[in-house]
């Protein structure tokens, strides 16, 4: 770029993108903790100046720490399953058989479809289809819906959240695989390394930047869980399944108590960014070079 | 991994069984969208008896439910405006995010430094922690809710961060200034050398950002349902979700709406699965 004309360059470059983001990312992020500070109900002209009482209101709100419970047992499971299912997947397609293009394209294709639509094909399964295979079969365990029951209705939100998640990580683990070097796979074979021997010496150390990658993924995705949570559940049965990220919208908008859902939103972020921080400090540790 | 000579046969009875693996835990996966598929074409009594029959249903298969359906979430306008917002913001995002990504990469100042810095750092912040005040600005004091431009705004800033930076970084690693000096000699003006110069050599990053955030702006819900709520400006999650409450109980007609949302995008997917899949893992690995 020519340094003639700095200030027009700006203008034109830069100025429209950076207004965008300033506009709709850090202007309503710093107004949101001064919305903390105050009793605003979303509604009234009045905003009184409240100090930290809002806080004081959170650590009351007994829901949000349910919830906030609930979604760190859900992000733990989710993000287990969901990487180990995807390593696992993505291991078998890259043993070089055929089809592997077309099985890949199908796992990924929940990717492409909308959490609200997902969710809604997955209750029919849950409360009809799954209904009648145990009308048909008499197992007990599709007796009733999985839906109307507490514990069951958690372990299908983590299924359909699994299933929703893990076609993307099998993209990148896929490419993981086809990074690795021949040459080391064939050394490995050549000294004698078994199976279970190669997979923890050689294919893990050398794989650690894609679970970087994908536990990053998976983590900040299953802890701001929404769409599907919406759709599926909606919270039922009796607000067990009510995740953190659903609970603050419930608090803003439907119990206009904004000051306090923003808190909590706050808290829920600042949760997030380190646990996110950690991990990828902690895998990008164990990252080595082939 | 290369296929080895070394154990013919017991390697041979591995693939096997791993391909057996596979095809089982690949049906597991289809599954729920071939339950959408049987049922859309049938009634709600012969949904209740049997969801798996096709063949022996006492009222029939019809496209009944599929007319209802594009009737009542009034498909055509949803799937207009979702058009709208998606191609506007996709074009708008891309655009402006190459414009500034280059204006950083090119202009080695204190305020690139401090505008990169910012877009980095905000990456990390979730929607949730943003949407309550957004609401509040943007609907209390400005009172622009329930525009299309709105939307679009907002969907422009919000993927903005990102887009610089996958901008950024293909910049600095692939167009060779030597080509914009020789432009300059040539006597291109600044903006005329990065449309003619530079921006047609971004188009591998390009392909991948508008398909990354092509997927995102179709399905996004939360957002939009916190933007629009005139009827008339809904998009398609947002109409699917106000369809599904006024009519959850008739699972053939809902079975209908839910496989009209998803064939655009499969028709999409099926033509251009190369390019999403190469998009989608350029985006997720840089």
């Amino acid at each position: 770029m020519k340094l003639k004309h700095k200030g027009k360059d700006f203008c034109m470059f830069a100025l429209p993108g950076i207004f965008c983001f300033i506009a709709v990312v850090i202007i309503p992020f710093l107004y949101g903790a001064y919305l903390t500070l105050t009793d605003w109900n979303g509604v009234s002209n009045v905003k009184n100046f409240v100090g930290l009482k809002n806080f004081a209101g959170v650590m009351k709100d007994k829901q949000f720490w349910t919830s906030l419970l609930l979604t760190f047992k859900y992000v733990i499971v989710v993000v287990v399953l969901v990487n180990v299912l995807a390593f696992a997947i993505a291991w078998l397609l890259t043993r070089g058989m055929k089809g592997q293009n077309f099985f890949r394209a199908g796992f990924f294709t929940p990717n492409l479809i909308g959490g609200i639509v997902l969710g809604y094909i997955w209750q029919f399964v849950f409360s009809r289809v799954f209904v009648s295979i145990g009308e048909a079969t008499g197992w007990k365990i599709f007796e009733v819906s999985w839906l109307s029951d507490p514990g069951k209705a958690f372990a299908a939100l983590v299924l359909v959240s699994v299933w929703q998640l893990s076609g993307y990580m099998i993209l990148i683990y896929v490419a993981g695989f086809m990074g690795l070097s021949e040459d080391v796979m064939e050394a490995a074979e050549i000294d004698g390394a078994s199976g279970f021997v190669k997979l923890k010496n050689i294919i893990m150390p050398l794989m650690m930047s894609s679970v970087t990658i994908c536990l990053f993924l998976t983590l900040s995705r299953a802890f701001m869980v929404y769409d599907v949570n919406l759709s599926l559940t909606a919270g039922a049965p009796y607000g067990t399944t009510e995740m953190a990220a659903m609970h603050v919208y419930e608090k803003a908008f439907t119990s206009r108590q904004f000051g306090v859902g923003q808190a909590e939103a706050l808290i829920l972020f600042v949760i997030v960014a380190c646990i996110s921080g950690l991990q990828v400090y902690l895998t990008k540790k164990q990252e080595v070079e082939a | 991994m290369k296929q080895t000579t070394v154990g013919g046969n017991k390697r041979k009875a591995a693939n096997f069984l791993a391909m057996l693996g596979l095809i089982i835990i690949f049906v597991a996966y289809m599954f729920p969208f071939l339950m959408v598929v049987i049922n859309s074409l049938k009634q709600k009594r012969d949904i209740i008896k049997s969801p798996f029959s096709w063949l022996f249903t006492i009222k029939g298969l019809s496209f009944d439910n599929f007319v209802k359906a594009f009737n009542q979430m009034d498909f055509l306008n949803a799937f207009k405006n979702s058009l709208i917002v998606t191609v506007s913001s996709t074009v708008l995002v891309t655009l402006l995010a190459a414009m500034l990504a280059y204006y950083i990469v090119r202009n080695n100042n204190v305020i690139s430094k401090i505008m990169f810095a910012l877009m980095v750092a905000s990456m990390i912040i979730p929607f949730q922690a943003i949407m309550i005040p957004l609401v509040s600005i943007y609907g209390g004091t400005l009172n622009i809710l329930n525009h299309r431009a709105t939307l679009i705004f907002m969907h422009t800033g919000f993927s903005m961060a990102m887009s610089v930076f996958m901008f950024h970084g293909f910049i600095k690693g692939n167009v060779p200034i030597a080509l914009e000096e020789a432009a300059y000699i040539d006597g291109c003006t600044n903006s005329q050398t990065f449309f003619k110069i530079v921006l047609p050599l971004l188009k591998p990053i390009i392909s991948t950002m508008v398909i990354l955030n092509s997927l995102a702006f179709w399905n996004d819900f939360l957002l939009p349902s916190l933007v629009l709520t005139d009827k008339k400006l809904l998009t398609l999650p947002l109409s699917t979700y106000s369809f599904y409450g006024t009519y959850s109980a008739d699972y053939g007609t809902i079975m209908a709406g839910l496989l009209l949302c998803v064939i655009p995008i499969l028709i999409l997917y099926i033509v251009l699965q190369k390019q999403i899949i190469g998009g989608v893992v350029a985006g997720a690995v840089k």
